[in-house]
C-alpha cells in the first residue's frame, strides 16, 4: 500500500434532511481502519450535524449524532469547524455536542476534537490535503 | 488545486465558497448547472470577474454545459474560458487534487 | 496516472452520473488509467439492469457496462448504500432472502473500503455528486 495520505472530509449538509450526513460519516468510519491522515471539515449548513440535542423521537428516522461520539475512538481527532458558519446561524461552541479524544502522546489525556477555524485557516488546511471528500 | 462548481450561483453558495477557499492563481471549473455563473449580465458577474482579475482565479466552463443550457458566447463574461472533456481531464492531472464544491 | 470516480447521484435524477461518465470516458482517451468508478448515495442506482429509458433518451446503466467491458473498468457499487436502496447482485439477494436481484453487467458489489482503497491508490479522486 502507498505512503499516508492526508484525507479530508468535507460536510457542507445539514442531517437529516438528505442522507449525506449519515452516509458520509459511514464513510468515515470505515475509512479509520485504513490508518490514513484523517480529518473532518464542518462548514455552511454542514456545523448543524454537530448540534446537541438531536432527537428522533417518533420520526422512526435513526438519529446518528450520538456516532460522532464514537469518532474519536477511532482516531478521528480533527474536527475542523468554519466559525462564520457557526455564527452566521446563531450559534456557538456549547451549542454543539463535547466531543473528545484521547491523546497517546500525553498519557492518554482527554482533549477536545472540535477546533473552531477560520476560513483561511480553513483553505490552508485543504491545500494541505492529498484527498477531499465532499458530502 | 482544481475546484469544480455544479450548482447555479442563483440556487446555492457554492461558488461564493469556492471563491472564498480557492487560493489564488487556482483553476475554477464550472459544471452542470454551475455553468450558470458565466451570464455577464447577471447580478453575480461581478463576483466572477473579482475572481478572476483580482484573485487571478483561472475560470473554465465546460462547453458541452453551457451548449445544453443555449448559452452563447455573446452572453458570457469574457474572462471565463471554455473546455471540453479533455480540457478537464488535463486540469485535473496537472492540478495536485480536485475538490468538488457540490 | 491512475484516476478514481465517485459518483453519488441516481442516473436521469441528476446530471453527475453522465458528467462522470464523459470525464472517466475522456481519462481513458487520454492514455490515463481508470482505477475503479465507485457509486455512493443514490449512485448506487446506476446499477440497476432494470432501468428501461425511453428509447430517445441515452440509456445510462447500459453505457456504464459497455465501459465495464470495452475497458475494463472496476465499476463498485457501494454494499451499505445499495442494501438501502434495493440494489442487489445474485449473493446479496440470496443473503438477504430476496426473491430477485437486479444489478447490471460489469458492476461488482462490495463494501466502502472500496472507496478509501481507490482514494489511496489512484493519484487523483474527482467525485461527482449533488
Amino acid at each position: 500500500m502507498a505512503a499516508i495520505k492526508k484525507m479530508m472530509y468535507i460536510n457542507r449538509t445539514a442531517p437529516h434532511g438528505t442522507v449525506y450526513a449519515l452516509e458520509g460519516l459511514e464513510v468515515v468510519l470505515i475509512g479509520a481502519a485504513f490508518e490514513q491522515d484523517v480529518s473532518m471539515a464542518f462548514m455552511d449548513d454542514g456545523v448543524f450535524q454537530l448540534l446537541k440535542g438531536q432527537d428522533a423521537g417518533d420520526t422512526g428516522i435513526k438519529n446518528f449524532a450520538p456516532t460522532y461520539r464514537a469518532l474519536g475512538d477511532y482516531d478521528v481527532q480533527k474536527l475542523y469547524v468554519d466559525k462564520v458558519s457557526l455564527q452566521e446561524r446563531g450559534l456557538v461552541l456549547e451549542d454543539l455536542q463535547h466531543l473528545t479524544y484521547e491523546d497517546e502522546d500525553e498519557d492518554y489525556a482527554e482533549k477536545p476534537s472540535i477546533r473552531l477555524v477560520s476560513r483561511q485557516e480553513l483553505s490552508v488546511l485543504m491545500d494541505q490535503q492529498d484527498v477531499l471528500f465532499n458530502f | 488545486m482544481l475546484h469544480t462548481v455544479n450548482k447555479s450561483p442563483y440556487e446555492k453558495n457554492s461558488l461564493q465558497r469556492c471563491f472564498e477557499y480557492a487560493t489564488d492563481g487556482s483553476p475554477v471549473l464550472l459544471i452542470e448547472n454551475g455553468v450558470y455563473a458565466v451570464l455577464a449580465a447577471g447580478s453575480h458577474a461581478s463576483m466572477v470577474e473579482e475572481a478572476i482579475s483580482q484573485h487571478q482565479l483561472r475560470v473554465y466552463a465546460l462547453g458541452s454545459d453551457l451548449k445544453l443550457r443555449g448559452i452563447s458566447k455573446e452572453q458570457m463574461i469574457a474572462g471565463v474560458l471554455v473546455i471540453d472533456y479533455v480540457g478537464f481531464v488535463n486540469l485535473a492531472a496537472e492540478s495536485d487534487k480536485v475538490q468538488s464544491w457540490l | 496516472m491512475k484516476f478514481s470516480i465517485m459518483v453519488n447521484e441516481a442516473p436521469y435524477s441528476h446530471q453527475a452520473a453522465d458528467t462522470a461518465y464523459h470525464f472517466a470516458k475522456a481519462v481513458l482517451a487520454q492514455g490515463h488509467e481508470l482505477f475503479r468508478v465507485f457509486f455512493y448515495h443514490d449512485g448506487v442506482n446506476n446499477g440497476t439492469r432494470l432501468a428501461t429509458p425511453p428509447q430517445d433518451d441515452r440509456n445510462v446503466v447500459a453505457r456504464w457496462s459497455a465501459l465495464a467491458q470495452e475497458s475494463d473498468v472496476d465499476l463498485v457499487v457501494c454494499v451499505a448504500a445499495a442494501q438501502r436502496r434495493g440494489i442487489a447482485d445474485v449473493d446479496e439477494a440470496r443473503r438477504n432472502s430476496k426473491d430477485a436481484d437486479n444489478l447490471a453487467p460489469g458492476f461488482r458489489i462490495s463494501g466502502l473500503g472500496q472507496l478509501i482503497e481507490a482514494a489511496i491508490e489512484a493519484d487523483r479522486l474527482v467525485e461527482f455528486g449533488d
